[in-house]
């Protein structure tokens, strides 16, 4: 892998020698334990949980399109944003890019055959699956209300939805993230190629360990919180219920403790695939790689230590409030290296606006919208302003679709052919990104404004004036969804019509590209020796266009 | 580095190693990594612990006055005695002794049994004396605000302390068959050693309910 000529057998690999042609039946994907495969089954099942989450956001656009609560009564409509969050949270966010990208360029990136516990790798899978099936049971059921926190006493006292089954499904999703992060940490650390030494991985396997790590350490903390609510249920034992003697802001500590690290789950992979991209498409070695690497853990670490900026008005001391809020803005140190270096890394670069590159740039303006407008929320006299209003709703929009979902689609453009063997429509995919970019702020920016006027979430019905903002925001979803279906359709396509794709189309620097695509079943027919820096494209000419 | 992964020819060698020390370090990361999530599901019922400890003290030294110390001072023994043999059981993995590996995790498990076995007893007087929240409770006239908590909060640490027995008589039984076929070697007994690992670990959470539950807030209260 170090020069641009590529190894001769890539182009006369036999059609058997992959991974997708080593077994048809439906057996051989269901007991598979290939890492590749098992990102594939990841896909098609978050993309399912994605559609699902996606139609109660469709529900919740239209209701708003109104002032006059139409549509829906409220109580339909508090089961429409908790279903909407649930799904979209623990069964889209969380697992997504770790799942998919994570599982099938992990051990490519790395030079290993597989993960390091093939097994539990399709363990977690079932996991999800499951905890997802019985989620979606409990929707079937009637659905819950509680909003996607579960706060007590929604989820205790005055619970009247499918809460136990929903948050069983949880719990059981959570051990699924829990072994993918065990996994993964195994993985990064035994099964690295001779000669691949730490600061040569690429940094998409540095934020995964980042990640993995947050999902070691705070995934359990919410499985035992979740386990004190259906104790607290089951057995009348006071410990969130303040009726029974419990202390409903320990739920709420307990829960952040996790939920806020979960942001980092969710964010970071992105940041890794991000840096994968700028690096590719600018055809230089990312500015600063070891501070962007150590800024990752940098983020493991403080966002452990960040929780309370959830509570700021629930009654914890002002103490803690003081503490929590400069931890808080603490947090954007390492994110803004992150972005800086990446803009660093485009100065004097040979940029090529691809496909996946729009989605990089869209990511840079929107995390950094998302991530400012989170230093606002840091600060505690703002918060006390916007809390629970659309300000709060925008913010983590712009943080978990315009950072999180952005990266993932980019990912996905720009691995396909890696996935699959073949090319997606390049026209086509430009003018998705471009919609979904468009879309994503129409729909998005003006819950800035109507959260600073003072329109608070969670409600069904509006005062007169904010109508002409949430009709802006119902117009610009509709862009967003129509961008999120043309990728759908055109990568279906792809399987059958795209253009075949050699081992690496973008001449792009790393192990997974030495493989041919689709890889063949065993990744390599032997394990590389790693004899350069990650992202040495001073040698690599772009492909021509 | 070759392509023997491809062969039938690799032993006790998973396929997508390269050679067993590199497997067995893989493993060995993977149960430690795994304990660390361990303890942070039990943190957060420690974490519970301290907190209504802070708020109900007189229910938590009431609660301790509840349970038997003689009890639970046999088990904590009962359990020691069980990290020992299966310390010993590691030991044998690894000179090659399969018999005796499978006889000290026969033994580890036997413990395991006399400790469950104690804890069923103790639950038992539990119920009799209606302390068990949501099944028996009529703790009577004199319990403290907040007891209810103290006992639902011993049966959620102990139970799932409990659960991690279990599971762990599921993992010997399976590691003492694997022994007696054979499957072990001094260069391959990374089973033996990360359950032993495993073991431990529970061991060690007991360590700490113990005192926390027993034998704190009895001193706290001044004895009985």
């Amino acid at each position: 892998m170090t020069t641009s000529a590529r190894p001769s057998y890539l182009a006369t690999q036999p059609k058997e020698d992959n991974y997708l042609s080593a077994g048809y039946g439906v057996k051989s994907w269901l007991l598979t334990v290939d890492h590749k495969r098992i990102a594939l089954l990841y896909l098609i099942s978050l993309t399912a949980f994605f559609c699902v989450g996606g139609m109660f956001a469709v529900l919740i656009r239209l209701e708003l399109l109104t002032p006059q609560g139409d549509l829906f009564q409220s109580e339909i409509y508090n089961r429409l944003f908790t279903m909407h969050g649930t799904f979209m949270v623990f069964f889209f966010l969380l697992p997504s890019i770790p799942a998919v990208f994570g599982n099938f360029l992990l051990p490519l990136m790395l030079g290993a055959r597989d993960v390091a516990f093939p097994k539990l790798n399709l363990l977690s899978w079932y996991l999800y699956v499951v905890g997802g099936l019985l989620s979606f049971g409990a929707m079937l059921a009637g659905g819950v209300d509680t909003g996607w926190t579960f706060y007590t006493p929604y989820s205790s006292t005055y619970a009247n939805s499918q809460v136990i089954v929903s948050a069983v499904g949880i719990f059981i999703a959570g051990f699924a993230s829990i072994l993918t992060g065990v996994n993964f940490i195994a993985t990064i650390h035994k099964m690295r190629a001779p000669g691949l030494t730490w600061f040569r991985l690429p940094l998409f396997v540095w934020a995964h360990y980042a990640t993995s790590l947050i999902m070691v350490l705070g995934t359990p903390v919410v499985a035992v919180t979740i386990l004190l609510v259906a104790i607290e249920r089951l057995f009348h034992v006071g410990i969130f219920d303040p009726a029974l003697g419990g202390d409903p802001i320990l739920f709420q500590h307990l829960f952040w403790f996790y939920s806020h690290p979960a942001v980092y789950i969710m964010i970071l992979p992105a940041m890794g695939i991000m840096s994968e991209i700028i690096a590719c498409f600018s055809r230089k070695r990312i500015f600063g790689y070891k501070i962007v690497a150590m800024s990752s853990l940098a983020i493991a670490v403080l966002g452990f230590l960040v929780w309370g900026h959830h509570m700021f008005v629930s009654g914890q001391s002002l103490m803690a409030g003081f503490i929590f809020s400069i931890l808080t803005m603490l947090v954007a140190v390492p994110s803004a290296i992150k972005v800086f270096n990446w803009t660093a890394t485009l100065y004097r670069g040979s940029i090529s606006m691809k496909t996946p590159m729009l989605y990089a740039m869209g990511f840079i303006g929107l995390f950094t919208i998302g991530g400012l407008t989170g230093v606002f929320l840091a600060t505690l006299s703002v918060d006390v302003h916007v809390h629970d209003t659309y300000f709060i709703v925008a913010h983590f929009h712009y943080v978990m679709v315009g950072g999180v979902v952005m990266m993932y689609m980019g990912g996905l453009h720009f691995w396909w052919s890696k996935f699959v063997g073949r090319m997606y429509p390049e026209g086509l995919a430009r003018v998705a990104a471009v919609l979904i970019f468009a879309g994503f702020n129409l729909t998005f920016f003006p819950q800035f404004i109507l959260g600073y006027l003072g329109m608070p979430r969670r409600y069904h019905a509006y005062p007169e004036e904010f109508q002409v903002l949430n009709v802006f925001s119902t117009a610009g979803a509709s862009v967003l969804g129509l961008g999120f279906a043309l990728p759908l359709c055109y990568l279906i396509w792809s399987l059958k019509y795209g253009k075949r794709a050699d081992g690496n189309p973008e001449n792009a620097a790393g192990l997974e590209w030495t493989t041919t695509s689709p890889p063949p079943k065993h990744n390599f027919h032997s394990i590389p020796v790693v004899t350069e820096e990650a992202y040495d494209y001073t040698q690599r000419e772009a492909p021509g266009v | 580095m070759s392509d023997s992964h491809t062969t039938a020819a690799r032993g006790p060698l998973d396929h997508h190693f390269e050679t067993l020390e590199q497997q067995n370090e893989t493993c060995s990361i993977g149960m430690w990594a795994f304990l660390v999530q361990e303890v942070m599901f039990f943190g957060g019922l420690f974490a519970c612990y301290i907190v209504f400890r802070y708020v109900y003290p007189e229910a938590y030294q009431w609660g301790s006055d509840h349970l038997d110390v003689k009890l639970g001072t046999f088990n904590t023994a009962v359990l020691i005695g069980s990290s020992l043999t299966m310390a010993l059981g590691v030991r044998c993995a690894q000179i090659g002794q399969k018999g005796r590996t499978a006889g000290f995790i026969l033994l580890t498990m036997l413990l395991a049994c006399v400790f469950l076995g104690v804890k069923w007893v103790e639950y038992g007087h539990k119920f009799h004396d209606g302390l068990i929240p949501g099944v028996a409770w009529d703790p009577g006239p004199g319990a403290p605000n907040g007891s209810r908590t103290f006992f639902g909060l011993y049966f959620a640490m102990t139970g799932m302390h409990a659960l991690h027995m279990i599971v762990g008589l599921v993992l010997m039984t399976f590691v003492a068959v694997r022994s007696l076929r054979g499957r072990y070697s001094p260069q391959n007994y990374i089973g033996v050693e990360v359950l032993g690992l495993y073991w431990h670990f529970v061991d060690l959470v007991w360590i700490f309910l113990f005192p926390l539950l027993y034998l704190l807030g009895r001193h706290a209260g001044g004895g009985h």
